[in-house]
């Protein structure tokens, strides 16, 4: 028997976006605002979401989700808070998908829950690829980093809604270009909302706070 | 370490396609993948080998079409390729510029006998 091709039509990511889509229907049903934050590894996502939840938990009811390798470290932090938090142990893979999400869900109790702010594993290649059915993902860069960031891992720029630059109480002792920075966000993702703040000091925290509030607030009304 | 889903992926689609035609070997696997995929092909070979071991798909060879990172500039239409340093367009200096290709990752046929 002779070899033969077979051409193939489907997308790899097809079935994520499929299973994503679900996970945006029910949130939908249950009124629940659910927030991707992604970012490098140490960037200051768990530190960020700490600061939200400090903000925000009387205003909104929270739960939190969060996506490691390995610990349970952030997830115990988000729990300290007070808000119901569930571990997703991606088990060696670098990114939350869908259907990881999916398999989260039903430990939490959507029904109440206003704001679902879910930390994805440290990371600025993958996730990007895999929608959650989130409906804001937000990236955080954070300046140690450096200025060039935009310009070598492109893809993450693009498909997100609003960008922190954490660690800016470090600018002082970094050479970090902001101009440079802001230049290559613009070119991926025009308009984008970005906000320079410090999740140490707090600085710059009340302008994204407020923006997220607006989100929120236009979307559970 | 990211190649891994990816390879999952592939890996899944080729049985439900062998299994559908019926096919008894999977003699080689075309891929696609985008230089802003951010993806080695040395690691998709090494999970490949990894995962397809004990299918009807082991020992299957591997091709790469490789697709380089192309802008095109919104305001004069030049496409340019990324140097990894500048994204705005070379030509006119615009930033307003979309990404049109290689962005993808994605499984375009397999050989079967
Ligand atoms: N100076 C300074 N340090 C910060 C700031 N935000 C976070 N850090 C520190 O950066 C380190 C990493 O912060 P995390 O919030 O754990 O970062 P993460 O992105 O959640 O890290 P992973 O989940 O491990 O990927 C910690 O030592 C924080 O104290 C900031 O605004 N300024
Ligand atoms: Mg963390
Ligand atoms: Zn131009």
């Amino acid at each position: 028997m002779g070899t033969r091709t077979i051409s193939i039509v489907e997308n790899i990511l097809d079935a994520n976006d499929r299973i994503a889509q679900t996970n945006r229907e029910l949130f939908d049903s249950t009124k629940t605002f659910a927030i991707n934050f992604m970012a490098s590894p140490g960037a200051g996502k768990t530190s960020v979401i700490l600061r939200t939840v400090q903000y925000l938990k009387d205003r909104y009811r929270m739960a939190g989700v969060d996506g490691d390798v390995a610990t349970t470290i952030d997830a115990d932090r988000m729990a300290a808070t007070g808000i119901p938090a569930v571990q997703i142990n991606t088990g060696g893979t670098c990114h939350l998908d869908a259907v990881m999400l999916s398999g989260a869900l039903p430990k939490l109790n959507l029904d109440e829950t206003d704001l679902l702010i879910i930390e994805n594993v440290g990371n600025l290649i993958c996730p990007a690829s895999f929608k959650l059915g989130s409906r804001l993902d937000v990236l955080i860069a954070s300046v140690p980093e450096g200025d060039d960031k935009p310009y070598k891992y492109p893809k993450m720029y693009r498909g997100v809604q609003a960008m922190l630059l954490n660690k800016v109480d470090l600018l002082p002792y970094f050479d970090f270009d902001m101009d440079y920075f802001r230049k290559g966000v613009e070119v991926l993702n025009p308009g984008l909302s970005f906000f320079p703040v410090s999740a140490k000091t707090g600085e710059g925290l009340d302008a994204y706070i407020e923006w997220l509030t607006e989100q929120a607030d236009s979307f559970l009304k | 370490m990211h190649e891994l889903p990816f390879v999952e992926s592939v890996l899944k689609i080729t049985m439900e396609q062998t299994e559908q035609a019926k096919a008894k070997r999977v003699v080689g696997v075309n891929l696609v993948i985008g230089d802003l995929a951010s993806m080695v092909d040395e690691s998709v070979q090494f999970y490949w080998d990894i995962v397809s071991e004990g299918t009807i798909a082991e020992g299957a060879k591997l091709h790469f079409k490789r697709l380089p990172a192309v802008f095109q500039c919104k305001d004069c239409g030049t496409k340019y390729q990324l140097d990894g340093q500048h994204l705005a367009c070379p030509k006119c200096g615009s930033t307003r510029v979309s990404i049109v290709g290689g962005d993808e990752a994605r499984l375009e046929s397999i050989e079967v006998e």
